[in-house]
């Protein structure tokens, strides 16, 4: 976002002044949001501030009551090829009888196939390979603990090669050592694409990521060395044990004491 | 019980034939959609599909004998409302967020009232117990006909489409950013259900059919690890119930439908136990 801000080519995804309402109550107000080629940022605020719908804004799952909003210069629903996306964790029924290949192909099901070619399986492979659990291909999805489910479906998400990866708390329900594995993952995905993720937790996150963008009806982007408590202070309204927790677990939020 | 094998093969007992092999071929179709159902969770809209079934037998019988629409049957007016209610449910449930369960509770209750009302405006006397509960003394070789057929399409587009109906079960937002039309393919498994629960009323009847469709489903998710082999294990446990329904139902004179649901019944219950205590 800071180095190369101005070169139009690398502007991936574009919110142009975007409000969404939901029950009468305003999400997201007059965003304005650009996100660069190579960018990895993480999402943060409050709950309920529109992390998720940002996100889904971008899939073109839901659509904004005002402005507009371009995925490489596509509408986003145009630009979901090209996007991976994992869900919310919790989303999934966690019973359902699938094995761990069954849920990483359907990362590869498409308009026109109606069944998965020997290529599909090579990519979804891969996929598994990549976040090192080729040992649990013919596993159960549901025997796997939660960090393991948490990188299967992230390996769904990749196996079709996007170039844009969308992560809706990755980290939830999983424990600091495979919260740390998988960032590191993250970091290496990141020489080939775009990330973007949603963060429950500010100051952890902002040590692997280069961007923060801070949503609570409006939306602030900072590169993490610009991370201080004021910037904390003001998307939170002030909540202390939010600001505190930041300077538990974050150096720079120290720094800037 | 021996009798039951003798009875089987009696020239006499033909319906009791019928039964034996409809509980053969229905097996078939409540495994697959039956699977669907448990694995969407969708047991709820299932039962609203099958109770407004029963408006639509009670406005074929009105048609008939006060229109003189003879050519409406009830199989004809079932297979309407089934469809029409199919649709109707699907839609509310993608679309009416807040008030889904109060639209689809009303839609079962006066799909089934309207049945009842229809009913008493027609001059005549029906036995409505056949089609609540079930009655396998009406099956005849043309309802075989027609449950083969049924087979045969449930069977053609749940492998066809096997791989889009998973991802509609599983995880339908995923398969929709896939680029698949989901609502399409969720209203399409809705309308498999109508048409399952349809003709297969005539076995367990339009209150219990949710319970064989839902039952060997829930019972082969404690061992099945992959969707298919939920459906294989389905097929099979649903056969074996029927079966041994309708075997203890003519051994000791019970209604079979009803004898069915408990011996179904009983069997997950205690499966449930079991699996939980090795859990």
């Amino acid at each position: 976002m800071h180095n190369n801000a101005d070169n139009k080519n690398d502007h991936e995804i574009i919110l142009d002044n975007i409000s969404f309402a939901y029950k009468q109550r305003n999400v997201l107000e007059n965003v304005d949001l650009v996100i660069n080629k190579g960018e990895f940022a993480s999402i943060v605020g409050p709950n309920g501030g529109g992390k998720t719908t940002l996100i889904k804004l971008i899939l073109g799952l839901i659509r904004p009551d005002k402005g507009s909003i371009q995925v490489f210069g596509k509408s986003p629903k145009k630009a979901r090829q090209q996007m991976g996306y994992m869900p919310q964790y919790a989303h999934l029924d966690m019973d359902f009888p699938a094995s761990v290949m069954d849920v990483v192909l359907l990362g590869r099901l498409k308009k026109s196939n109606l069944w998965f070619s020997k290529q599909d399986r090579i990519k979804a492979l891969d996929a598994i390979d990549e976040l090192g659990m080729s040992t649990y291909v013919n596993t159960g999805f549901n025997e796997l603990s939660g960090g393991q489910k948490q990188r299967i479906l992230i390996a769904r998400a990749l196996c079709n090669s996007p170039d844009i990866l969308l992560l809706d708390e990755p980290t939830a329900n999983v424990d600091q050592q495979t919260e740390k594995n998988l960032f590191s993952i993250l970091k290496n995905l990141n020489s080939k694409m775009t990330i973007l993720l949603v963060s429950h937790d500010l100051g952890f996150v902002s040590k692997y990521v280069k961007s923060v963008i801070c949503v609570n009806r409006q939306v602030v982007i900072h590169p993490t060395t610009m991370i201080n408590g004021a910037m904390i202070k003001d998307i939170y309204h002030g909540d202390l044990k939010m600001v505190r927790h930041d300077h538990r677990c974050s150096p720079k939020g120290h720094n800037n004491d | 019980m021996i009798d039951v094998f003798y009875a089987i093969f009696d020239p006499d007992n033909v319906f009791l034939k019928y039964a034996f092999i409809m509980g053969c071929l229905a097996s078939i179709s409540f495994g697959i959609i039956g699977t669907f159902v448990t694995t969407k969770r969708i047991g709820y809209l299932a039962g609203a599909i099958s109770h407004c079934v029963f408006g639509g037998i009670g406005l074929a019988l009105f048609l008939q004998v006060n229109i003189g629409l003879t050519w409406f049957d009830p199989m004809l007016g079932a297979v309407l409302a089934a469809i029409i209610a199919a649709v109707t449910v699907g839609l509310v449930s993608l679309h009416a967020k807040e008030r889904e369960d109060t639209i689809i509770g009303t839609l079962w209750a006066v799909g089934m009232a309207s049945g009842i009302l229809l009913i008493d405006m027609t001059p005549g006397y029906f036995n409505l117990a056949s089609y609540l509960f079930g009655d396998i003394l009406l099956i005849s070789s043309k309802d075989l006909l027609y449950v083969a057929c049924l087979d045969a399409f449930v069977l053609c587009l749940s492998i066809l489409f096997f791989n889009r109906f998973f991802g509609v079960c599983f995880d339908s937002e995923f398969t929709l950013l896939r680029g698949i039309n989901t609502s399409f393919f969720y209203l399409l498994l809705l309308i498999l259900t109508a048409l399952t629960i349809v003709l297969l009323v005539r076995i367990v009847g339009i209150v219990l059919v949710i319970a064989l469709l839902t039952i060997p489903s829930a019972i082969a998710s404690f061992y099945a690890k992959r969707l298919w082999q939920m459906m294989v294990y389905s097929c099979l446990l649903c056969l074996f119930f029927i079966w041994a329904g309708l075997g203890v139902s003519y051994a000791y004179s019970l209604s079979s439908g009803p004898t069915i649901i408990v011996l179904s019944g009983s069997a997950y219950l205690v499966l449930l136990i079991i699996h939980k205590l090795i859990k």
